[in-house]
């Protein structure tokens, strides 16, 4: 385990947060895969969510995003 | 002189199969029963509420005989790949390095970095190359692997291996902001560690 309140780890320092570099891990290995393993890999991959603001309590129109790795 | 030798030294033996360990861990209790006499003496009609704790399941008993097997349960996001596998050793890539988990193993919570997962039962080796997680290693030798991505060593492309790993080198010799250099280490860590399952 890391020192007690010692040195953040290089990806925390640089202002990433767990999630998006568990992610990024998880990409580089689905990339690494062999066929047909690889196919499958990238199907998990994929995120599809909508996202809308909100302005005065009401949702304005949500914009959907679907596709593979964010980056 | 001896002749009572016989019955004084059976004596211990037929207690301690009935009796536990005085230094065994009970489970952990349901209720607070400090708060609940309390409660009955200022309102002895009314039950006493319940507390956080009764909604909880409570810690299991800690035996100090150690239990000859660990149980282990491997998730992923998206599978269970070992659900309550009974095995003798597992061996983990902490972030500190590789750690060897055996029954009656101290409670622990470690990060988990890129790496291989062994799985050892009687003979028989398992490996998983794990992209990064946790282990939580309970008192009572039961063992919760949480990864985003695993997959079996035999699975990983070595030519796909090396050009990452060069084009992540690369990267992280020209990256400027931090955010790159640290997006190019990950790369590098990753890939490295890829290589080092494939021949290893």
């Amino acid at each position: 385990m890391a020192s007690a309140g010692g040195a953040a780890p290089f990806w925390r320092a640089a202002g990433m947060t767990y999630i998006t570099y568990t992610n990024i891990c998880a990409n580089l290995v689905r990339n690494c895969l062999k066929e047909p393993f690889k196919a499958e890999a990238m199907s998990r991959e994929k995120v599809h969510f909508s996202l809308s603001k909100w302005v005065d309590g009401k949702p304005e129109k949500p914009t959907i995003r679907s596709e593979g790795s964010e980056h | 002189m001896f002749r009572r030798a016989t019955t004084l030294l059976r004596r211990p033996l037929m207690g301690a199969t009935s009796r536990r360990f005085s230094t065994d861990l009970p489970a952990a209790p349901v209720e607070d029963s400090t708060f609940v006499e309390a409660w009955k003496k200022v309102s002895p009609n009314v039950d006493p509420p319940k507390t956080p704790l009764a909604y909880m399941k409570p810690r299991p008993a800690t035996p100090t005989s150690l239990p000859s097997k660990l149980t282990v349960n491997f998730v992923l996001p998206y599978a269970s790949e070992l659900s309550a596998k009974e095995v003798d050793m597992v061996i983990v890539p902490a972030t500190t390095g590789q750690m060897g988990v055996l029954p009656g193993h101290v409670a622990t919570i470690a990060e988990l970095k890129p790496g291989v997962l062994s799985v050892h039962e009687g003979n028989d080796v398992t490996k998983y190359f794990i992209s990064s997680g946790f282990v939580f290693i309970h008192a009572n030798s039961v063992a919760d692997i949480i990864a985003v991505e695993a997959v079996p060593v035999d699975r990983i492309d070595a030519n796909l291996v090396q050009k990452g790993l060069q084009e992540f080198t690369q990267k992280l010799n020209s990256a400027t902001t931090d955010l790159e250099k640290a997006e190019a280490q990950i790369g590098v860590d990753v890939h490295s560690a890829l290589n080092s399952a494939l021949t290893g």
